[in-house]
């Protein structure tokens, strides 16, 4: 198990789950999971829906806790330590391991209000220079500062989808994480937003490490090193991109890859 | 012959009529080469309609005109010559002629006794001919209809249209109830203001309607001291009791509290609100009004009223509480919960994700409960009719007493009241101002609640 969920890498793993299981009440959703996320390279979980891994990723930044009845099992470290232990501070941890969701959802606030958001809970800017610096710095890593450096004080809402989902983008990148975890980031986009945001994370990657969950296999295969392939709530395959696209292990990698289900 | 027979005649005509209408168009249907346009239970409730609507709306009109028509007629008979010419004996007599033909024995006047037997034959034959006119109109309105039954005829369409025009006109009743209300006040108001100057009755402080100058009926009829009251004890005392309980008490609901306690709780809340406005006028006069007297008085107000109007501005902000609840708990629920998501997943903490977040997002409708709280609130009469002072007085003390509109409408219409004196007539002017002030509390509240849904969809 540990040759076939571990990819080889030289440095240690930036975030690392060992026998993970999830409980939505009774129902089981994750069961023994287990794989490493490291900060050089795009890691991308595919699978069919309802295979969990939304719900993996979630147990990453314990976004889970948000849902009453999630129980979360086994042990997920972020460098070396237990995110779920007693002394990791939530704030801090989402802090670190930041999230981009499946729809776009700035808030009903200016462009500039929604990239200071982060950085003004958690008091990184120390004054009205230096929180322009910042959400200029994050709006031009998101890929956004050119087309709305001219209307920062309009609604983040009247933004087209693609540039919404940039501002998210921006916004979770204010806070300097070091992980950026991405629920199906382009599942509400057309095909035009949907590759600025493909290039964005190329752009991303090595200053983030960058967990992306989608649908869309072409698109893991196009965005990612690392591909981790769910199904029924277990990880069938993990390993690099071109490995699990050219030559999957497990016969249920390659009957989904090739398209004979999900 | 009897009303409720010639309903269920009418009723059994409908029953036939659908029957017949319905076998002639599955005649219909069997032999002609077209195929039928509606179902035959369509072409069954088209006869139905026509034979029992027009005869209903008869017997309804019949019904109202019969008592005129049989009065009438009494008039007309020779022993009606001894009736008094005009005024107030004669009603009296033809009401109790009514009285006793429709059975009762007691009576004062014995010209009532005789006229009595004239009227019960009176009425008995206009009722036998409505009767038959009814059931003569419900056979040729349903004839009528039973010929139209055709293969092709478009029944449904027509059924559908009968159903959209009762539906239209039950739900005119309620608009035309309104504009009745409305117009009643406006006429008692515009009479009110021919004797009253507008001015003096908006912008005069001195309110004291027991003492008025026929000379200068205004001097005393100045309402400022009552919309002040009523703003003092509803928009201010009741909303700052009322806007943070019920605005906690729904971001406890929806953020913190788990399904069981919601669960239970919610409903609790709601219970408040069906509690009848006058217990809580009980409660006010007798328990919060006195304590809060006690409080004043230790406190150094030696004249502190037991009527205050802090003790119904309180009792008032309590009832309202489930009102704001409900209202900010439906718009912060309306939230999109990705913007909970979103706010949690960059670290803010629940209070900081309320705060900055879901509050200013559901803040349009959160304003919108606000102002029809108020609107109620200062439409609210029963507790301030019982724990509020008549004293009119202009004060920001809460500790002394204040009275409202409602509380003044109620003084000036019970016990004795002529209705055309400037004191009762002001009651109406002062509905029609409380009414003008609701009203655009409402529609400043259904925009404002419109306009943010029309943010998230």
């Amino acid at each position: 198990m540990t040759e076939l969920n571990s990819p080889q890498t030289t440095a240690p793993p930036k975030m690392a789950a060992q026998g993970v299981n999830v409980f939505y009440g009774e129902k089981q959703a994750i069961r023994d999971v287990s794989l490493d996320v490291d900060m050089d390279n795009v890691t991308a979980f595919i699978g069919p829906s309802g295979c969990g891994k939304s719900t993996f990723l979630r147990t990453l930044n314990r976004m889970n806790d948000t849902v009453a009845s999630a129980r979360v099992e086994g042990l997920i470290t972020l460098d070396g330590e237990n995110i779920y232990d007693r002394s990791m501070d939530v704030v801090q941890l989402r802090a670190r391991v930041g999230m981009v969701f499946q729809k776009p959802n700035p808030f009903p606030k200016s462009i500039y209000e929604n990239v200071a958001y982060g950085p003004r809970i958690h008091g990184l800017a120390s004054g009205k220079a230096d929180m322009d610096q910042i959400v200029e710095r994050s709006l031009k890593r998101a890929g956004l500062w050119e087309e709305v450096k001219d209307r920062l004080q309009d609604s983040g809402t009247a933004l087209s989808g693609g540039q919404q989902q940039r501002l998210c983008i921006a916004r979770a990148i204010a806070v300097d994480p070091e992980v950026i975890l991405m629920d199906e980031p382009c599942s509400a986009l057309d095909p035009i937003a949907t590759a600025k945001i493909e290039e964005l994370i190329h752009e991303l990657r090595g200053r983030y490490a960058i967990v992306i969950v989608t649908h869309n296999m072409q698109q893991a295969a196009r965005v990612s090193q690392r591909t981790a392939f769910f199904h029924l709530g277990t990880l069938v395959e993990y390993g690099e991109t071109d490995q699990i696209f050219t030559a999957p292990r497990q016969e249920r990698t390659k009957d989904y890859i090739t398209g004979r289900y999900g | 012959m009897n009303l409720y027979a010639l309903l269920f005649l009418v009723a059994g005509l409908g029953i036939i009529a659908w029957l017949t209408g319905r076998a002639r168009a599955a005649r219909f249907g069997s032999t002609s080469e077209h195929r039928l346009h509606s179902l035959p239970g369509q072409h069954g409730l088209y006869v139905a309609l026509w034979t029992t609507v027009p005869a209903l709306l008869f017997v309804i009109v019949w019904w109202a005109v019969t008592p005129m028509l049989a009065t009438d007629a009494v008039i007309k008979s020779p022993q009606a010559l001894q009736l008094p010419a005009f005024g107030y004996e004669r009603d009296a007599i033809l009401n109790e002629v009514r009285a006793r033909a429709d059975g009762s024995e007691y009576g004062f006047y014995p010209l009532a006794e005789q006229l009595a037997p004239l009227y019960a034959h009176a009425s008995s034959f206009y009722a036998w001919l409505g009767s038959g006119l009814a059931l003569l109109l419900a056979f040729a309105c349903g004839a009528f209809a039973y010929t139209r039954v055709k293969a092709d005829f478009r029944a449904r369409t027509r059924v559908e249209r009968t159903v959209m025009l009762v539906l239209l006109v039950a739900s005119l009743i309620a608009i035309l109830t309104t504009l009745g209300i409305f117009l009643s006040l406006l006429f008692e108001s515009i009479r009110f203001f021919s004797m009253v100057p507008v001015t003096d009755f908006l912008f005069g402080t001195t309110w004291s309607p027991q003492v008025i100058d026929p000379a200068d009926p205004g001097k005393t009829l100045g309402a400022v001291p009552l919309f002040w009251g009523t703003f003092f004890i509803g928009a201010v005392i009741a909303m700052l009791v009322a806007i943070p309980f019920g605005l906690m008490s729904a971001i406890y609901l929806t953020q913190y509290a788990r399904p069981v306690v919601r669960k239970w709780m919610k409903p609790m809340l709601e219970i408040l609100a069906g509690v009848p406005t006058v217990v809580y006028g009980y409660f006010a006069a007798l328990t919060v009004g006195p304590a809060i007297r006690d409080l004043a008085v230790s406190l150094g107000f030696t004249y502190a009223s037991s009527e205050s109007a802090l003790a119904a501005g309180l009792v008032m902000g309590v009832m309202i509480i489930p009102f704001v609840s409900s209202m900010a708990d439906d718009s912060i629920a309306a939230v999109p919960s990705a913007m909970r998501d979103g706010s949690l997943a960059m670290g803010a903490t629940s209070s900081e994700t309320i705060c900055k977040v879901l509050l200013p997002a559901a803040l349009p409708g959160v304003v919108a409960g606000v102002l029809l709280a108020v609107s109620r609130a200062i439409g609210e009469t029963m507790i301030v009719v019982m724990a509020a002072s008549g004293a009119a007085n202009i004060t920001a003390n809460p500790f002394e007493s204040a009275t409202t509109v409602t509380k003044q409408i109620v003084d000036l219409l019970t016990g004795e009241a002529e209705f055309d004196s400037p004191k009762t007539l002001a009651a109406f002017a002062l509905g029609l101002t409380l009414f003008l002030i609701t009203f655009l509390l409402n529609i400043v509240a259904l925009r404002v609640v419109k306009k943010y849904r029309e943010a998230y969809e």
